[in-house]
């Protein structure tokens, strides 16, 4: 188990070369698992004979299949984009290209990015590697996998309500979601534009730090990128001393009782360090899923509406156009997608928007204003990452109520715009907990440096097994 | 019994004069190969995002500035969501709620026509249809337009032309539109009703696919009377958009299918609320030019005609020259009727003001004579020689010494004796003919009033 920085020492004492950390990180993915829509080889091997210098420089990593890059087909794992292949590369992609990262491929995920599990795709569901028969967690499920059983050394996924932190936890990793704004979304196919944002899943705090330096920072192609100044994420001489966490305890209710414990352990190990904890309460915590739903399927929907088979992607043949896009719609999407495109034109229309939409516009300014009042007074948040383990695949695939059950724990951060991390808590059984931690806005810093102490003090054994990397 | 009133409101859509598209980078140009003038963003490809033209957001403002709008320090965008091929996206990116500039007006013809609201928006691509398939061009997708909205304040189709008319001038006097119609820069879509009582509207039918202000006036010509007639025999009008044939002439309802939408609009979450702040705002105000109702006023308050005014305002050249020629001679009478007659009758040539002037006093001062002087105007068109240098080449400087001028009337009588049988018998208008004569003989030299004081004593001697 090694860290970016580690392989990069060893490129330099030439005990091992890029080409065959690429290849070996290739020789560990595994079909069955289903972590990969395309397997970027070539491309992968092209890129290494440029031979870039950079924070990145040789490092493997998986792409979730909803972010461009240009030449290399985008699915979104949907039927609708067959045949799409972007002219251009999303911003991050630029940036990470430039500090010479390598791409092993474009990862599996729930159609668009809907869904807690990786089930719902074009290309069949993605499996847990610590228990096949069990979901990776979702939408991002493919770039956890692909972190988890060694075929990349970090990926980027995307979270709209908890995409990156939900798999991060099912599969005991590093899951950060950062400050809307903090990281360029242009290139980065959308779901729920005011709640999407480009998220990391690494094996440990520093290397997502090291990732995060390299995508943060303002984009004149995203409107909504901050131009606020990127953190030397790394350097970790300005750590914060005298830490407050708070605990809010509507996180903690609805939960197994061992994830519970597990948080507990979190917490109890770093009171031993000398961070004081607090109870705190957020009482629109019960409003986070439904007002999640109508704010990400409203955006959705019309998100979606440009596939309609004329300029790109799957094309029906019809009797006129509105026909035509009917049968390429209905053909290119699966059940959830379009359930969600549906509720979503449903809360916009002129006789529901006042009582959905609007409402849940109103309900998600109390939510930030309840997070920005909390925070306030502490400096972060400590909460369990999901309610339970990684759960059975199939059991919820035909219950969309009971797939957005994890959504209650991380879709506030996404409704409120601030930074989230997840990072692993220990093992219930042999499946991987994460614990999660919420912040101020732009405090990614911070956040990271609590779970790099974490990772430090480990309060539980560690899981990981040796990957062949080693 | 009462009549029915028409109640018009208008919708115009304006191509801002901007060099590149509103959310991207791409060229705005007209006639461009089809489907050149297109990238990443305009054509809506998945992982895009748009940026907004600052350029196009500063045209918005001066647009609401010089329609006398409030102009909104914050406005927000929305999706409008519908879909048809020749919009990539599936959704317009435009304003709604809060729009860049409300509550505005402007004066044509002498009356007050209320501005509703402007707002920025992208255009849609054109859809090509053929006989067995459609074809889309994208060039024009994403190109900015402002809507211009009135309030209903227009209550006749020829009011609702001058309006357009008005409109069209402000806009392409400001440069902030080309606003040509058949370059489809300029499109107009009113709405109208027809009531008989003060203050109740009827219901209102929006005309579409108007491309002339002469199918302004005649569709709304024949959908107030399409109204009326329904409303006559007792029918209901009803709530509908509404097809003009050029070649007809007439109006008629589209089918109700085509209108049944629900825009769904929302917040467009993909660009935050733009916020102008007022330094800007001032610095676009100080690129306003003077409207054209204002400058009418300005030159009636001089003195001149009201129609006079109205012609040379409604060019920019010749109301350039009125007024650097107004600088040098204080004549704003005599100069307009020197521009409204030789120099538009010429078809505005460029000439200098200076020696504009020095014609114009020339004549005054009674150097030259009228005629002669039309003759340097021509001559100062084709040389660019000066007055004073045309007038010694050509000879051209009036006589109004009266021995001379006595000279020739004694010619001009012996060359014409029955004439001047019949002056002598007291045919008065005889005069004229004899002046004409004189100005003949002299070619446009002699002065006209001296010559017929001298016919005058010359009558009274007999």
């Amino acid at each position: 188990m090694k860290t970016i920085l580690e392989y990069q020492e060893q490129f330099k004492k030439q005990e091992i070369t890029p080409l065959s950390l690429l290849e070996r990180s290739l020789a560990n993915i595994n079909p069955s698992l289903n972590a990969y829509i395309t397997v970027t080889e070539e491309f992968a091997r092209k890129e290494l004979k440029k031979d870039k210098e950079g924070k990145l420089k040789g490092i493997p990593i998986a792409i979730k299949d909803n972010i461009n890059i240009k030449g290399i087909p985008t699915t979104c794992a949907s039927n609708v984009l067959k045949g799409f292949v972007p002219p251009f590369s999303a911003t991050v992609i630029e940036r990470i290209e430039k500090n010479g990262g390598i791409f092993t491929g474009k990862t599996n995920l729930d159609e668009f990015g809907m869904g807690s599990s990786t089930e719902r795709s074009f290309y069949g569901p993605t499996k847990n590697p610590f228990d096949p028969t069990k979901v990776p967690g979702g939408s991002s499920g493919g770039s956890a996998v692909a972190v988890a059983s060694g075929s990349a050394v970090i990926s980027l996924g995307s979270d709209t309500g908890g995409s990156v932190r939900q798999p991060a936890s099912y599969c005991g990793l590093v899951g950060l979601k950062p400050t809307y704004g903090r990281v360029s979304r242009y290139g980065l196919v959308a779901f729920g534009s005011s709640l999407d944002q480009i998220g990391i899943i690494g094996r440990n705090a520093e290397d997502v730090e090291i990732m995060l330096e390299v995508i943060a920072g303002y984009d004149p192609k995203d409107s909504t990128s901050s131009d606020k100044e990127v953190d030397d994420y790394h350097n970790l001489e300005k750590r914060p001393k005298n830490i407050k966490i708070g605990i809010p305890e509507e996180y903690f209710k609805q939960i197994d009782s061992e994830v519970y414990s597990s948080v507990m352990e979190i917490k109890k190990a770093l009171e031993k360090e000398n961070i004081t904890f607090k109870s705190v309460s957020l009482p629109t915590t019960n409003y986070i899923i439904p007002t999640y739903q109508v704010i990400s399927y409203a955006e959705a929907s019309s998100n979606l509406a440009r596939y309609d088979g004329v300029r790109y992607g799957l094309r029906e043949k019809g009797e006129d156009f509105h026909d035509t896009i009917r049968k390429s719609r209905d053909k290119g999407f699966l059940p959830e997608v379009k359930r969600r495109i549906l509720v979503g034109t449903f809360v916009l229309s002129s006789e529901a928007i006042a009582e959905y939409y609007e409402r849940a516009d109103l309900i998600r300014r109390l939510i930030t204003e309840e997070f920005n009042e909390v925070l306030k007074g502490v400096d972060c948040l400590l909460t369990p990452a999901t309610p339970t383990t990684a759960f059975p695949i199939g059991e919820r695939t035909d219950d969309s109520i009971r797939m957005h059950v994890p959504d209650r724990l991380t879709a506030g951060a996404n409704l409120a715009g601030i930074p989230a991390v997840v990072a692993p808590a220990g093992m219930i059984g042999k499946l991987p907990i994460g614990y999660q931690l919420i912040g101020r806005p732009f405090d990614e810093k911070n956040l990271l440096s609590i779970v790099r102490l974490v990772e430090k003090i480990a309060p539980f054994k560690w899981f990981l097994k040796e990957d062949k990397n080693g | 019994m009462a009549e029915y009133k028409p109640t018009i409101g208008i919708e115009v859509h304006a191509q801002l004069k901007a060099n590149t598209k509103l959310f991207c980078g791409c060229p705005v140009s007209f006639g461009a190969d089809a489907n050149t003038n297109v990238c990443s963003i305009c054509l809506g490809l998945p992982g895009v995002l748009p940026s907004l033209n600052k350029k196009a957001v500063e045209l918005a403002v001066k647009a609401g500035l010089a329609l006398n709008c409030t102009i909104h320090r914050e406005s927000i965008f929305a999706r409008k969501n519908y879909f048809y091929p020749d919009l990539p996206k599936g959704y317009q990116i435009t304003q709604y709620r809060f729009p860049i500039a409300t509550s505005g007006k402007i004066l044509v013809e002498g009356r007050e026509i209320r501005i509703k609201r402007v707002h920025l928006e992208e255009e849609s691509a054109k859809s090509i249809h053929q006989e067995d398939k459609s074809l889309v061009d994208y060039n024009r997708s994403g190109i900015p337009l402002i809507e211009i909205v009135t309030e209903p304040d227009i209550d006749s189709p020829d009011m609702a032309v001058a309006y357009l008319k008005t409109l069209q001038k402000i806009l392409q006097s400001q440069h902030i539109s080309g606003a040509v119609m058949a370059r489809a820069e300029f499109r107009c879509e009113p709405n109208i009703s027809v009531s008989k009582k003060e203050g109740v509207l009827g219901t209102r039918t929006e005309v579409k696919n108007l491309n002339s202000f002469k199918a302004v006036k005649n569709s709304l010509t024949s959908e107030i009377k399409r109204q009326i007639e329904i409303l006559r025999s007792g029918g209901v009008v009803e709530q509908a958009t509404i097809h003009y044939s050029e070649e007809t002439g007439k109006t008629w309802k589209a089918r109700t299918k085509e209108e049944s939408s629900d825009y769904r609009y929302f917040p467009e979450p993909d660009l935050p609320p733009l916020i102008i702040s007022q330094e800007w705002i001032d610095e676009i105000k100080s690129t306003v030019g003077e409207l054209p109702a204002k400058k009418i006023e300005r030159y009636i308050g001089l003195g001149i005609a009201e129609a006079e005014a109205k012609i040379i305002s409604n060019s920019a050249k010749a109301s350039r020259l009125l007024e650097k020629t107004l600088e040098i001679i204080n004549e704003p009478i005599e100069v307009s009727k020197w521009i409204l007659r030789d120099y538009k009758n010429l078809e505005e040539p460029d000439i200098s003001a200076e020696n504009f002037a020095e014609m114009i006093k020339m004549v005054l001062s009674g150097k030259i004579s009228r005629n002669a002087a039309a003759e340097v105007l021509k001559e100062m068109v084709e040389t660019k020689k000066t007055p004073k240098q045309i007038v010694e080449e050509k000879n051209l400087v009036q006589i109004s010494d009266s021995g001379a001028l006595e000279k020739v009337l004694l010619e001009v009588f012996k060359e014409n004796p029955d004439e001047l049988t019949r002056l002598k018998k007291g045919e008065k208008k005889l005069t004229g003919f004899f002046v004409g004569q004189a100005m003949k003989k002299t070619k446009g030299k002699a002065d006209p009033k001296e010559v017929s004081r001298l016919i005058s004593e010359y009558e009274k001697k007999y």
